[in-house]
C-alpha cells in the first residue's frame, strides 16, 4: 500500500503598523516619497543618533496579541540581531527575541473540515530595512532608507496547520482581524502583509515532526497555494526515492510554479542577538491592558452574529459586507440614514463589488461616504432619478464622492415628470416607428418593449419607464 | 594675574562684568596653544578663527543680558567623539577621518546654550578604547606633567587640554574610567555622572550601558557648573533620566560632618603603588578632619569587574561598530570586489587594532553557544555588583579610593600587553557596572611630579554629596596651603 503523507505547515507572518510615524523615529511612514526624503539621522544609522520607541507600535502590537488570544509580556524588551547589508544602515535590526510582547495564543479558523484552533507562538515588534535599488545600466547599487524604521509586528504561528486550506484560512483570519483593529491594511501585493511558510511532510501517524523546509516569496493566497502544493510533492517525492529534505530557506518563482534554494541551514548566520542598551524595557500594566481591551472593535463572528438578527439581508451578503471593516461600517452608517438596509446592501454587493474588481481595488479603498449613497438611494426612492440614472451617478460617485443630488442636479438628470415633454417624445416614437406600432395593434404585446427602449434612449434615461409604458398603451389605443 | 590662571567660573565673571570679553579669552587659550600643542596634540581639530567668530556672538549676548550663566563666555573644548554639527567628529579612528555630522549631540547644544565657546576637538583612544590615547589614528597625546607619559585616556586629550590651559574646561565620556583616570594622571578634576543623567544623543556609541558624558575641569566648582549645564532631560535619549536635583553649584559647602565614608580594603591591595595609596589615605584623613566618619569595609566581587567589564563593552561596541561600514559616511576603501570584500577591506583598513581586538571579543561573547557563558554570566555578575554597592551604600554616603593604581606610565609601555592595561581600570569600570557617580580630585603628586587622583564614588544621583564632599576636600587642601 501506498504511504500516506502528512504536511505540517507553520507561519511566520510580517505585517507593516499604520503608524503615521516610524518605529523610532518622527519620519513618516508614508509610502512612495522620493528615495531618502522620509529620513533622518535615526533611521539611516548615523553616528551619535538614538531611537525612541513609537508608543502607538505598542498599542497595535497589544491589540492584535490580545485580539489573538496571547498572554502578554508585561516587561518586554527589545534585541539587536547583528547582520550586516547595505538596507539595515546600523548593521543590526532592533527587534525581540528574548521578551516578545505576546506570546502563548490562538485563533480559531473555519474550513470546509470544521473548526480549528491554530497556536500563536508569539508577535513581537520590529522595524523594517530599507530598499536597495540595483542600477540596471551602471554596476553600482543604491539604498533608499524610506522603508527603514517602518513598524513591523512579526506573527509566527506553531505548526499547527495541516493543508494549504488551513493556510489561508488562517491568513484570512488573522488579516481580518488586522484590519478591524486598524493596525494595517494587510495588502500582500503591496508587502505591507508578508507570510513565509514553514513546511514538513511526515508518515500519517508519525509523532516526530519531518526537516522542515522555510519558503519565501509568496505575495499572494494562490501563490501560497500553489508553493504549499509544490513543496509537499517536492519533499514527498524526496523521500520517496529514499533521500531527505535538507532544512533550508527556499524561494517560491510563482510564474515557474517551483521553488529554488536560496540558503541551507548550514549557512545560517549567527545573528547574535543580545539586548537593546538604548531602549528601555517596556513596562505594560494591567491598566494599559485592559484600555487596549476595551477599545478592541466588534470582530467580524461577533458582527456577523448581529447583523442576521438586526437586518434582513441574505446570509451571503452579511459574510461579504462583514469581510471588511470599511466595509461594515459604511454598510451601518448608510443603513442608518437611509432606513433601507436591504437596499443598501444591494448596492453594496451590486455596483460597488463589479467596481472593485473592475478597478482592482479592495473594499479598504471604498472612498464614497455612507451619506452620499443614502441620498442616492433617496433620490430613486423618490424617483427624483431612474435606476439607470442612479446606476451612472453611482459611478461617479465611486471615483470622487460627489454628492449625488448636487451632481443631478448640475448634470440635469432628473427624471422628466414633464407630462407634455414626455408625451411629445412618445408621439415621436409612434410616428418614426410604424412597423411595431403595428405589430402592438395586431395583439403583439412585446412589441411595446421595443417602443419603451426607443422612448428611454430619446429621454437619455431620464424617464421614468412605468409613465412611459403607461404613456404609450394609452396612446397606441387612440 | 592672567586670564589663564582663572578658572571657567572666575573667567565667565569677569567676561559678565566687562573686564574681559570671550574673544579675549578665546585669544589667550589661542597663545597657550600655539606654544604647547605641537608637542602635546590635544586636539583632532583646533578652530581657533572659528571660535573667535562664536565668542563675538556669545559676547553680544552677555552684553544684552541674553546669556547670564556660569560657564557664559568661556572657551571650552569637545571630546572627538561628541557630534558637532559642521565640524569634524572622528572618534579619533581612520574610518571616521572624514564624518562630519549633521547634528550637534545634546550635551553640545547645552554647552552652546549655556554660552561656552567651543574651540575643538580632542583627541581620544580609538572609539573610546584604550586608557593612555596612545591607541588614537591621529597620533598621541602626551601629559602636561611630563610629556614623556601618557596622559592617560581614553578621554586623554580633554584631560590635557584643561591641565595645560588649552581651554578651561572640557567634555569627555567615561565608558569605564575614561574621564576619571585621564583627569588622575593629568591632575584635574573629572566626573563621571549618574547613567542617565546627561543625554547620550550625539555621543557616538563605544557601550551604550555603560557610556556618560562628563566634566573634566580645573577645580570642583567648575565641574558643578558643567554638570549644572549638561544635566537636562533629553527625550531624544530614552535612558535619559528626569532629574530634580540639578542645583548642584548649590550643593558646594564644607560641610562634611557626620558624612559617612566607607573605604574598601579591596581598593587598597596588592597592585597599587605606594605613593598613590598615601596620597589618598592622606586625603581621606583630611576628610576625617572636617568631621567626616571614615570606616574600612570589604566590598567584594572587586575581583568579577573587569571581566564583566570587558564582556559588557566588547559585546556591546561589537554591535555599535557595526554601522562604520564604508557605505553611508566615513573611509571606504579604495579597491574592492563586491560588497563583502568591501566591507573587511573597509574596515581592516579603517580601525586600529584595540578596536578590532574588542570586536572580536565582543562578537565572540555574543555569539550562538557562547552566550549564555559569557555575555550573559556577565550580566549576573553585573547585577550582583550593583548589590554589593547597594549594599555599602546602606551604610555609607560616599566610597573613596584611588582613582587608578599608578600614575600615568611612561609613553609606549602599556599598549604591549593589553590585559595589564585592562587591569589598570579596576577602581573605576565598577561605577560605571553599577550606574554610580563618581568623581576624580587631584590629591598630591608622586615623586617624579606625576599627579594623583583621589577618588570618590555616589550612589545613584547623589552628585550632590559626591560634589560636596570634593569640594571639601579639595578647600582643605587650599587652606592647609598643601599642594595638590
Amino acid at each position: 500500500m501506498e504511504k500516506q503523507y502528512e504536511t505540517v505547515i507553520g507561519l511566520e507572518v510580517h505585517v507593516e503598523l499604520a503608524t503615521k510615524t516610524k518605529i523610532f523615529c518622527g519620519c513618516s511612514t508614508a509610502f512612495g516619497g522620493a528615495p531618502n526624503t522620509h529620513t533622518c539621522p535615526v533611521c539611516t544609522g548615523m553616528p551619535g543618533s538614538l531611537p525612541v520607541l513609537n508608543k502607538q507600535v505598542v498599542e497595535y502590537a497589544l491589540a492584535v496579541g490580545i485580539a489573538a488570544n496571547c498572554e502578554i509580556n508585561k516587561s518586554c524588551r527589545f534585541d539587536r540581531k547583528n547582520y550586516f547589508y547595505p538596507d539595515n544602515p546600523q548593521n543590526y535590526q532592533i527587534s525581540q527575541l528574548y521578551f516578545p510582547i505576546c506570546i502563548n495564543g490562538y485563533v480559531e479558523i473555519e474550513t470546509p473540515s470544521g473548526k480549528k484552533k491554530v497556536g500563536i507562538h508569539e508577535i513581537h515588534m520590529e522595524e523594517d530595512a530599507g530598499k536597495l535599488i540595483h542600477d540596471e545600466w551602471e554596476e553600482v547599487s543604491l539604498v533608499d532608507y524610506n522603508r527603514s524604521g517602518v513598524p513591523l509586528i512579526e506573527i509566527v504561528s506553531e505548526p499547527d496547520m495541516r493543508n494549504a486550506d488551513e493556510v489561508i484560512a488562517y491568513l484570512e483570519k488573522l488579516r481580518e482581524t488586522i484590519q478591524y483593529i486598524g493596525a494595517s491594511d494587510c495588502k500582500l501585493q503591496e508587502g505591507s502583509m508578508r507570510a513565509d511558510v514553514n513546511i514538513s511532510v511526515r508518515e500519517e501517524g508519525a509523532e516526530e515532526f519531518g526537516t522542515r523546509t522555510e519558503m519565501k516569496n509568496l505575495n499572494s493566497f494562490k501563490a501560497i497555494t500553489r508553493a504549499i502544493e509544490g513543496e509537499r510533492a517536492r519533499q514527498i517525492a524526496l523521500l520517496e526515492e529514499g533521500g531527505e529534505v535538507i532544512q533550508e530557506t527556499r524561494r517560491w518563482d510563482d510564474a515557474k510554479e517551483c521553488s529554488y534554494p536560496m540558503r541551507s541551514k548550514e549557512d545560517a548566520q549567527d545573528y547574535r542577538y543580545f539586548p537593546e542598551p538604548d531602549l528601555a524595557p517596556v513596562e505594560i500594566d494591567d491598566a494599559w491592558i485592559l484600555r487596549i481591551k476595551s477599545s478592541l472593535p466588534e470582530f467580524r463572528d461577533a458582527k456577523m452574529e448581529r447583523y442576521r438578527k438586526e437586518f434582513v439581508i441574505p446570509e451571503y451578503d452579511i459574510s461579504i459586507i462583514t469581510a471588511s471593516k470599511h466595509m461594515a461600517d459604511l454598510f451601518e452608517a448608510a443603513a442608518a440614514i437611509s432606513g433601507q438596509p436591504k437596499k443598501v446592501s444591494n448596492w453594496l454587493m451590486g455596483e460597488t463589488l463589479r467596481l472593485l474588481k473592475e478597478k482592482e481595488m479592495d473594499a479598504e479603498d471604498i472612498r464614497f461616504s455612507p451619506e452620499n449613497l443614502a441620498e442616492l438611494i433617496g433620490l430613486v426612492d423618490e424617483k427624483v432619478i431612474t435606476t439607470s440614472v442612479a446606476k451612472e451617478v453611482f459611478e461617479v460617485m465611486f471615483e470622487n464622492n460627489v454628492s449625488p443630488k448636487v451632481y443631478v442636479e448640475e448634470k440635469g438628470l432628473k427624471t422628466v415628470g414633464d407630462a407634455d415633454a414626455l408625451q411629445k417624445t412618445v408621439e415621436e416614437v409612434i410616428a418614426a416607428n410604424p412597423q411595431s406600432v403595428a405589430d402592438y395593434r395586431n395583439g403583439k404585446e412585446k412589441a411595446i418593449g421595443f417602443l419603451v427602449g426607443q422612448t428611454m434612449k430619446a429621454m437619455q434615461g431620464k424617464a421614468d419607464p412605468g409613465m412611459v409604458n403607461s404613456l404609450l398603451k394609452e396612446l397606441l389605443v387612440k | 594675574m592672567s586670564i589663564l590662571d582663572l578658572t571657567a567660573v572666575e573667567l565667565s565673571a569677569k567676561i559678565k562684568a566687562g573686564e574681559v570679553t570671550a574673544m579675549q579669552a578665546v585669544e589667550a587659550v589661542r597663545e597657550v596653544a600655539a606654544q604647547k600643542e605641537d608637542l602635546l596634540h590635544c586636539y583632532v581639530t583646533f578652530d581657533a578663527e572659528g571660535a573667535i567668530k562664536k565668542a563675538e556672538q556669545v559676547q553680544k549676548k552677555i552684553e544684552a543680558g541674553e546669556i547670564t550663566g556660569p560657564l557664559a563666555g568661556v572657551p571650552a573644548a569637545v571630546k572627538d567623539n561628541i557630534c558637532t554639527k559642521g565640524t569634524l567628529t572622528t572618534c579619533s579612528s581612520k574610518i571616521l577621518g572624514n564624518f562630519v555630522p549633521s547634528f550637534s549631540a545634546q550635551a553640545v547644544v547645552e554647552l552652546e546654550r549655556a554660552g561656552a565657546v567651543i574651540l575643538g576637538k580632542t583627541n581620544m583612544d580609538e572609539f573610546a578604547m584604550g586608557s593612555t590615547t596612545e591607541t588614537s589614528a591621529f597620533g598621541i597625546t602626551r601629559n602636561p606633567s611630563n610629556a614623556e607619559h601618557v596622559p592617560g585616556g581614553s578621554s586623554g586629550g580633554s584631560a590635557a587640554a584643561v591641565a595645560a590651559g588649552e581651554c578651561f574646561f572640557a567634555l569627555g565620556s567615561d565608558t569605564g574610567g575614561s574621564i576619571r583616570q585621564p583627569a588622575s594622571f593629568c591632575g584635574v578634576v573629572g566626573l563621571k555622572p549618574t547613567y542617565g543623567t546627561v543625554s547620550r544623543y550625539g555621543l557616538i556609541a563605544y557601550a551604550s550601558s555603560l557610556d556618560q558624558i562628563g566634566p573634566l575641569t580645573k577645580d570642583v566648582t567648575d565641574c558643578a557648573a558643567l554638570l549644572e549645564a549638561l544635566a537636562k532631560h533629553d527625550a531624544k535619549d530614552s535612558t535619559s533620566v528626569k532629574r530634580e536635583d540639578t542645583d548642584f553649584l548649590d550643593a558646594l559647602t564644607e560641610d562634611v560632618k557626620g558624612m559617612r565614608i566607607g573605604i574598601p580594603r579591596d581598593y587598597f591591595g596588592e597592585g597599587l603603588h605606594p605613593e598613590v595609596k598615601e596620597a589618598v589615605l592622606q586625603a581621606a584623613k583630611a576628610l576625617e578632619e572636617k568631621g567626616a566618619v571614615l570606616e574600612e569595609f570589604d566590598l567584594s566581587l572587586v575581583d568579577y569587574a573587569i571581566p564583566a567589564y570587558y564582556t559588557i563593552a566588547a559585546a556591546e561596541a561589537s554591535s555599535n561598530l557595526e554601522r562604520f561600514d564604508g557605505i553611508k559616511y566615513g573611509y571606504r576603501t579604495e579597491e574592492y570586489e563586491g560588497l563583502h570584500n568591501m566591507y573587511k577591506k573597509t574596515r581592516s583598513e579603517g580601525f586600529g587594532a584595540e578596536v578590532k581586538r574588542r570586536i572580536m571579543l565582543g562578537s565572540f561573547v555574543l555569539s550562538s553557544g557562547y552566550y549564555d557563558a559569557y555575555y550573559l554570566k556577565a550580566l549576573r555578575v553585573r547585577a550582583l555588583i550593583k548589590k554589593a554597592f547597594d549594599d555599602a551604600f546602606e551604610k555609607y554616603d560616599i566610597i573613596l579610593g584611588p582613582a587608578a593604581p599608578t600614575t600615568a606610565p611612561v609613553l609606549g609601555t602599556s599598549l604591549k600587553d593589553p590585559i595589564k592595561m585592562y587591569l589598570g581600570d579596576i577602581y573605576t569600570i565598577s561605577a560605571n557596572l553599577a550606574g554610580l557617580c563618581a568623581i576624580s580630585v587631584p590629591c598630591g603628586k608622586d615623586a617624579k611630579g606625576l599627579p594623583i587622583g583621589l577618588q570618590l564614588i555616589g550612589d545613584c544621583f547623589q552628585e550632590k554629596k559626591l560634589l560636596r564632599a570634593a569640594y571639601a576636600y579639595e578647600r582643605s587642601v587650599i587652606c592647609t596651603g598643601k599642594e595638590a
